[in-house]
């Protein structure tokens, strides 16, 4: 350690290498890793640029400063401890860098995100800058609220057992009346689904005010229940324009005998949403988590914020539902990568794994975990796959693929909870559902007509492009 | 094409459903007897639970004896699911696994579909 009176103050730019790189230093458990992949600019070393990374985005600025000596900055300060090639990519590489727990508010995503992806991503050595994955030290996950129920718990609220639930969005997205709408929620749920949902941007418009909406779905909800006997929710969005809307139609939809309601983080905000969260986990209320705008920051491969960071934040923020992609649907995401933060939404300790795209182990402690919602272009064709991805804790959602049923919305939701409960079965049995497929569903469709006629309807469409962002071959 | 109208009425309790697998045809005994065995293979523990039909929407139904604890042949496990059965001929007979691991319900199945139901 450097003696007090030995630190004098020499005014300057200093290269950010000389206090901020650090390949020496061994993180420790309660530190707050993070993995940036730079690329610098032309000249710059890399150990520079990591070292300007790690500082812009903890306690350094561009000149050295008198204030700097009032303070132990050995013991605030982020190190840059490593530098990797990125596989297959000679202009980029991966920039580990540890930060001091004492940098973040306890509790605060929001703390952690202004921070790591601040002004650091407008900086000027840097060309390009993508954060591919934090690790949250135990002691800071311990800080934080986490989902409000979490999926043991909305297991044994809503019934289900053995089995990935059902969800559908409504469609047309946009434009139904509150009664018309509350039609198709009630074709749905009597067909046979646990789940219906508002789409994303479904909030209050002229067409079809939120407390309307939410009156009609309440209705839907009770008698499809009545029908049925089986529990059944409607994802109520209350995304709004102020947090005081968010509340107020938080509550009426509580008031309403409601099991679940719905919000998307991303626009909305994280301190919207860890409030909404909190708001849940005191009133007993399930969470769907929906989230608009993730693909601008997370798409591009050379830019912006990976999503299993976001999934990380989201799950200490709150959420008990979260969309993950498909894989075999109409939006991007890799398999390997899809199946990565799948566990990071679900399971209490994450390993370390290239291969999923995973930088860290990461340890959620006892914080529950959430369902991952597959939603996006999927139809029966899809479940005995989508059973083998993403197994039972998870919720195959079917917008198109049950609205657009030949028979209409109740006979498509039928198909679908066929398809899901003979794949189950199947798996059960030891059949390999994703290979076995087609005789699967074809043997199941022998006493589900409206499962056959699903079958026949949407036997030709796929979805097999090619996906922008893959995970680097190492 | 033909449509068919959807078959499910509030007043005809044939439409009312029990979770997982009753949206398929009525499980054979065989294929109640592969459950059972994947329930032993996830180390799981099998448990059997009965109730009268008006009240097959409660959360708790009866525990037939307790849950198995230990039991991993599946004659013994079928065997207790037709005494349930034959003692409470009326009700809905439902099969678990716990995971107590998770302390959930791995599975849980409707295995006899009791008269008003």
């Amino acid at each position: 350690m450097t003696s007090n009176n030995a630190r004098t103050y020499d005014a300057g730019v200093k290269d950010y290498a000389l206090t901020y790189w650090d390949p020496t230093y061994v993180p420790k458990d309660t530190d707050l890793l993070a993995a940036f992949k730079v690329v610098a600019q032309p000249g710059v070393p890399r150990e520079e640029a990591a070292a300007a990374v790690c500082a812009e985005s903890s306690t350094g600025t561009w000149t050295t400063v008198w204030t700097d000596l009032l303070t132990d900055m050995d013991h605030y300060k982020g190190r840059a401890y490593r530098i990797e090639p990125v596989p297959g990519d000679d202009d980029a590489f991966y920039a580990f860098v540890a930060y001091p727990i004492d940098l973040f508010e306890e509790g605060s995503v929001v703390n952690v995100l202004t921070s790591l992806v601040g002004n650091v991503f407008g900086f000027k050595a840097i060309r390009s800058l993508r954060l591919e994955d934090i690790r949250f030290p135990l002691a800071y996950v311990m800080t934080a609220g986490g989902p409000p129920n979490g999926i043991m718990v909305e297991r044994d609220k809503m019934d289900k057992y053995g089995r990935p639930m059902l969800g559908a969005t409504i469609k047309p997205k946009l434009g139904l009346s509150a009664k018309n709408y509350g039609r198709a929620v009630y074709e749905v749920l009597r067909g046979g689904n646990d789940f219906t949902k508002d789409d994303e941007n479904v909030n209050s418009q002229p067409f079809m005010r939120w407390r309307d909406r939410f009156e009609f779905v309440a209705e839907a909800v009770n008698t499809a229940e009545a029908e049925t006997g089986e529990r059944k929710g409607h994802y109520l969005n209350v995304t709004s324009a102020t947090v005081e809307d968010m509340f107020e139609r938080a509550e009426f939809a509580k008031s309403l005998g409601m099991r679940i309601i719905m919000h998307d983080f991303f626009t909305a905000g994280f301190t919207a949403h860890t409030s909404l969260a909190n708001w849940c986990r005191k009133n007993g209320m399930l969470l769907h988590v929906h989230r608009a705008m993730h693909a601008v920051v997370d798409r591009n491969p050379y830019h912006g914020i990976h999503f299993r960071v976001l999934t990380k934040a989201l799950r200490l923020s709150g959420g008990d539902h979260m969309h993950s992609g498909t894989v075999v649907g109409k939006l991007e995401g890799d398999r390997q990568a899809t199946l990565g933060w799948i566990d990071l939404m679900r399971e209490s300790f994450v390993a370390e794994d290239r291969s999923r795209g995973i930088f860290f182990d990461q340890d959620f402690g006892h914080m529950p975990g959430l369902f991952p919602v597959a939603s996006g272009g999927i139809h029966v064709w899809h479940v005995p796959a989508l059973v083998s991805i993403f197994g039972d804790d998870s919720v195959l959602q079917f917008g198109g693929g049950t609205l657009g049923h030949p028979w209409g919305a109740a006979a498509g939701a039928t198909a679908n909870r066929v398809a899901v409960e003979a794949s189950v079965q199947a798996r059960n049995e030891g059949v390999e559902v994703e290979k076995e497929a087609r005789s699967v569903l074809t043997r199941a469709a022998k006493s589900s007509p409206e499962l056959a006629v699903a079958m026949e309807t949407w036997k030709e469409i796929r979805f097999d492009f090619d996906v922008v962002d893959r995970l680097a071959e190492s | 094409m033909t449509i068919e109208a959807f078959r499910s009425r509030v007043d005809d309790p044939a439409s009312r459903k029990f979770g997982t697998f009753s949206y398929l045809q009525a499980l054979t005994r065989e294929e109640i007897v592969a459950q059972v065995r994947y329930i032993i293979d996830q180390d799981w523990t099998c448990s059997i639970e009965h109730v009268e039909p008006g009240r097959a929407a409660d959360t708790y139904w009866y525990l037939w004896k307790l849950p198995m604890f230990g039991v991993t042949d599946v004659d013994t496990v079928m065997a207790e699911v037709d005494a349930c059965h034959e003692a409470n001929p009326g009700d809905h007979v439902r099969l678990v696994g716990i995971d107590r691991r998770k302390q959930t319900q791995g599975l849980s199945v409707v295995v006899y579909r009791g008269e008003a139901g």
